[in-house]
């Protein structure tokens, strides 16, 4: 993992937006290296989702700069964003609802001119549950596969970076390992991905890196494990969770309730 | 049994014939809801604008009606193609709610240039007697609905086939499940719209032909038959093709019904009155299932 490559994949300069009305992200600055994971953590409204959009023309910019391997791509279109190599897994409604899995794949394919078949099967190899469902309707899936649909299909165009929207949300914690595990993997292939996480002890647990944004600011950044470790961090996100994520089952032998109330009967992969 | 025979002859079959035509029209509307998001009125006036098309091919060239049909797709395509340029397209980015005060507008611009250009007289499309071959000693079937529903039938399994089976068909419907996402994954939206207005357009061309053809044709037709196809569209869930088949199919049937002597001898409803009950099917349904039979979308 080459954190410090001089020209990281993306990297945002001061990056300042909103909606229209008033401003919710101030001066952000981020880096996402080649090969990196690189995680975005924060209270909810803190602004992630936003920092996300701003890389998609989804954000009003009002200062600063986005750059891509180099190139500057502020406040570039949608159509753009992808079509330069960044895949977005949004953090609702990220799949097609109506088209089946496969569809979902074709579509994801759409800005490739060569035969995107074989990276579809690859995408079938990398995400097992898929492959028995790809004539199942995207919104038939359970939450898990869904964001494995999303991910997949993000995936078709072999992108420069991935960002990936609190991928493990509402999921239970066996899908939240499975989803992790798959990020991993991904990233082993060489692309980097910046990541917003709810999850925020296994998220820097993966992460090269990672920043914690609280009312639009960045207000920490460090090493994933320099983070893991710093009791600020610790009390603001890791202590409430902290048992729910890393705690084995205190006694195998009584059957211990669904830790986060999400069902338990979808954690069939 | 003639009871029955005069059900089937009388209400059934021209029930299915003017279903299946409300289905392709209603096919169109529905696309263009899904997709550009707005109920266009002047859906009706570009089927009036399909059937006087045939009309001038047929009175030059005194070609059968089903020949005119690519001529008449072709040419109504055109004018959809430049509406949109002119009138929907500037307006795309703004509210859903001027494209469709636009479309309206533009119905009763494209109704008065019918009128300027054709009149306003009955015209027929089919001269001669129709001759029906006798079934049974007793069953009617004309040669024209057959034609007509035919017609119709294959025209719904292409939009099946575009829909199922080709990158632009999946892509509208993606786009209609979620044009936002459907920028991110990179498709050329733009694109997208012109392939659903060529569709709709191609499918309503055809619906006016055909109804002229099963019946006659003037300037008012396109508006007569909106209000059964909104209520297609509806009854099937907007945004829904395979919904509105069904829907056109249900209203046309519906309405042919309603005219047959359920009680006592004389029809339900007087034949005169017989367009109220596909709006009364879509008060109904307004008040009772607003997202359609099938579980459509209502923005
Ligand atoms: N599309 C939008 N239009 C207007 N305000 C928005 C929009 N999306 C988010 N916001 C506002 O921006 C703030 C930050 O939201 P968001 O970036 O989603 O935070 P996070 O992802 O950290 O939970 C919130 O106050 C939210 O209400
Ligand atoms: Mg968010």
């Amino acid at each position: 993992m080459s954190a410090l490559s001089d020209r990281p994949t993306l990297e945002f300069q001061g990056i300042s937006g909103g909606y229209g009305g008033s401003e919710i992200i101030h001066d952000i600055s981020i880096r996402v290296g080649a090969g990196e994971i690189v995680t975005l953590i924060g209270p909810n409204g803190a602004g992630k989702s936003s920092v996300m959009n701003a890389t998609f023309g989804q954000l009003q910019i009002n200062g600063g700069r986005i750059l891509l391997k180099g190139e500057e791509i502020t406040g570039i279109a949608p159509e753009q964003a992808v079509r330069r190599g960044i895949s977005y897994v949004p953090q609702v409604s990220n799949v097609f609802p109506n088209l089946t899995v496969q569809e979902n794949l074709e579509i994801g394919a759409w800005i490739r001119r060569d035969d995107f078949r074989p990276r579809m099967e690859e995408m079938f190899a990398l995400f097992p549950p898929l492959s028995e469902r790809r004539r199942i309707p995207a919104g038939a899936l359970s939450g898990g596969q869904r964001q494995m649909a999303a991910m997949a299909k993000a995936l078709m165009v072999d992108p420069e970076i991935l960002l990936l929207d609190e991928p493990t949300a509402g999921l239970s914690p066996r899908f939240r390992g499975e989803i992790f595990a798959v990020v991993r993997k991904v990233n082993a292939r060489g692309i980097p991905i910046l990541m917003v996480e709810q999850n925020a002890r296994q998220a820097l647990g993966i992460a090269d890196r990672g920043y914690v944004l609280v009312d639009g600011h960045c207000r920490m950044e460090g090493s994933g494990k320099d983070l893991l470790a710093n009791p600020e961090v610790g009390a603001m996100f890791l202590g409430r969770r902290a048992d729910e994520e890393t705690s084995p089952a205190p006694n195998p032998g009584s059957e211990a309730p669904a830790v986060d109330g999400s069902t338990t009967q979808s954690m069939r992969p | 049994m003639n009871e029955l025979i005069g059900f089937v002859n009388f209400h059934l079959i021209p029930g299915i014939v003017l279903g299946s035509i409300y289905a392709l029209g209603a096919i169109g509307l529905t696309l263009t809801f899904g997709i550009l998001r707005f109920a266009n009125f002047a859906h009706g006036e570009t089927m009036t604008l399909g059937a006087f098309v045939a009309l001038v091919v047929i009175d030059l060239t005194n070609w059968h009606v089903l020949a005119t049909l690519p001529f008449a797709m072709l040419l109504t395509v055109l004018t959809v193609l430049v509406m949109d340029r002119l009138f929907f397209r500037p307006l795309r980015t703004g509210p859903t709610v001027i494209l469709l005060i636009a479309s309206f507008g533009l119905m009763l611009m494209m109704r008065s240039a019918i009128q300027i250009i054709w009149g306003v007289d009955l015209e027929t499309l089919s001269k001669g007697l129709a001759i029906p071959w006798v079934l049974f000693e007793s069953l009617r079937i004309f040669p024209k609905h057959l034609l007509i529903v035919g017609a119709a039938l294959l025209l719904m399994l292409g939009v099946h086939g575009l829909l199922r089976h080709t990158p632009i068909g999946k892509a509208m419907r993606a786009m209609s499940d979620s044009p936002e996402l459907a920028r991110m994954t990179g498709i050329d939206t733009e694109r997208v719209v012109m392939a659903t207005w060529i569709t709709g357009a191609v499918l309503a061309a055809a619906a006016g032909v055909l109804l002229a053809y099963d019946t006659h044709l003037d300037s008012r037709m396109g508006f007569r038959v909106l209000l059964p196809i909104f209520a297609a569209a509806l009854l099937g869930g907007l945004g829904r093709p395979y919904g509105a088949m069904a829907g056109g199919l249900v209203i046309g049937v519906a309405e042919e019904l309603s005219t047959y002597s359920w009680i006592g001898d004389g029809p339900l409803v007087s034949p005169g009155y017989k367009s109220g009950v596909a709006f009364a099917i879509m008060i109904a349904l307004l008040i009772w299932r607003p997202s359609g039979l099938f579980r459509g979308r209502v923005f």
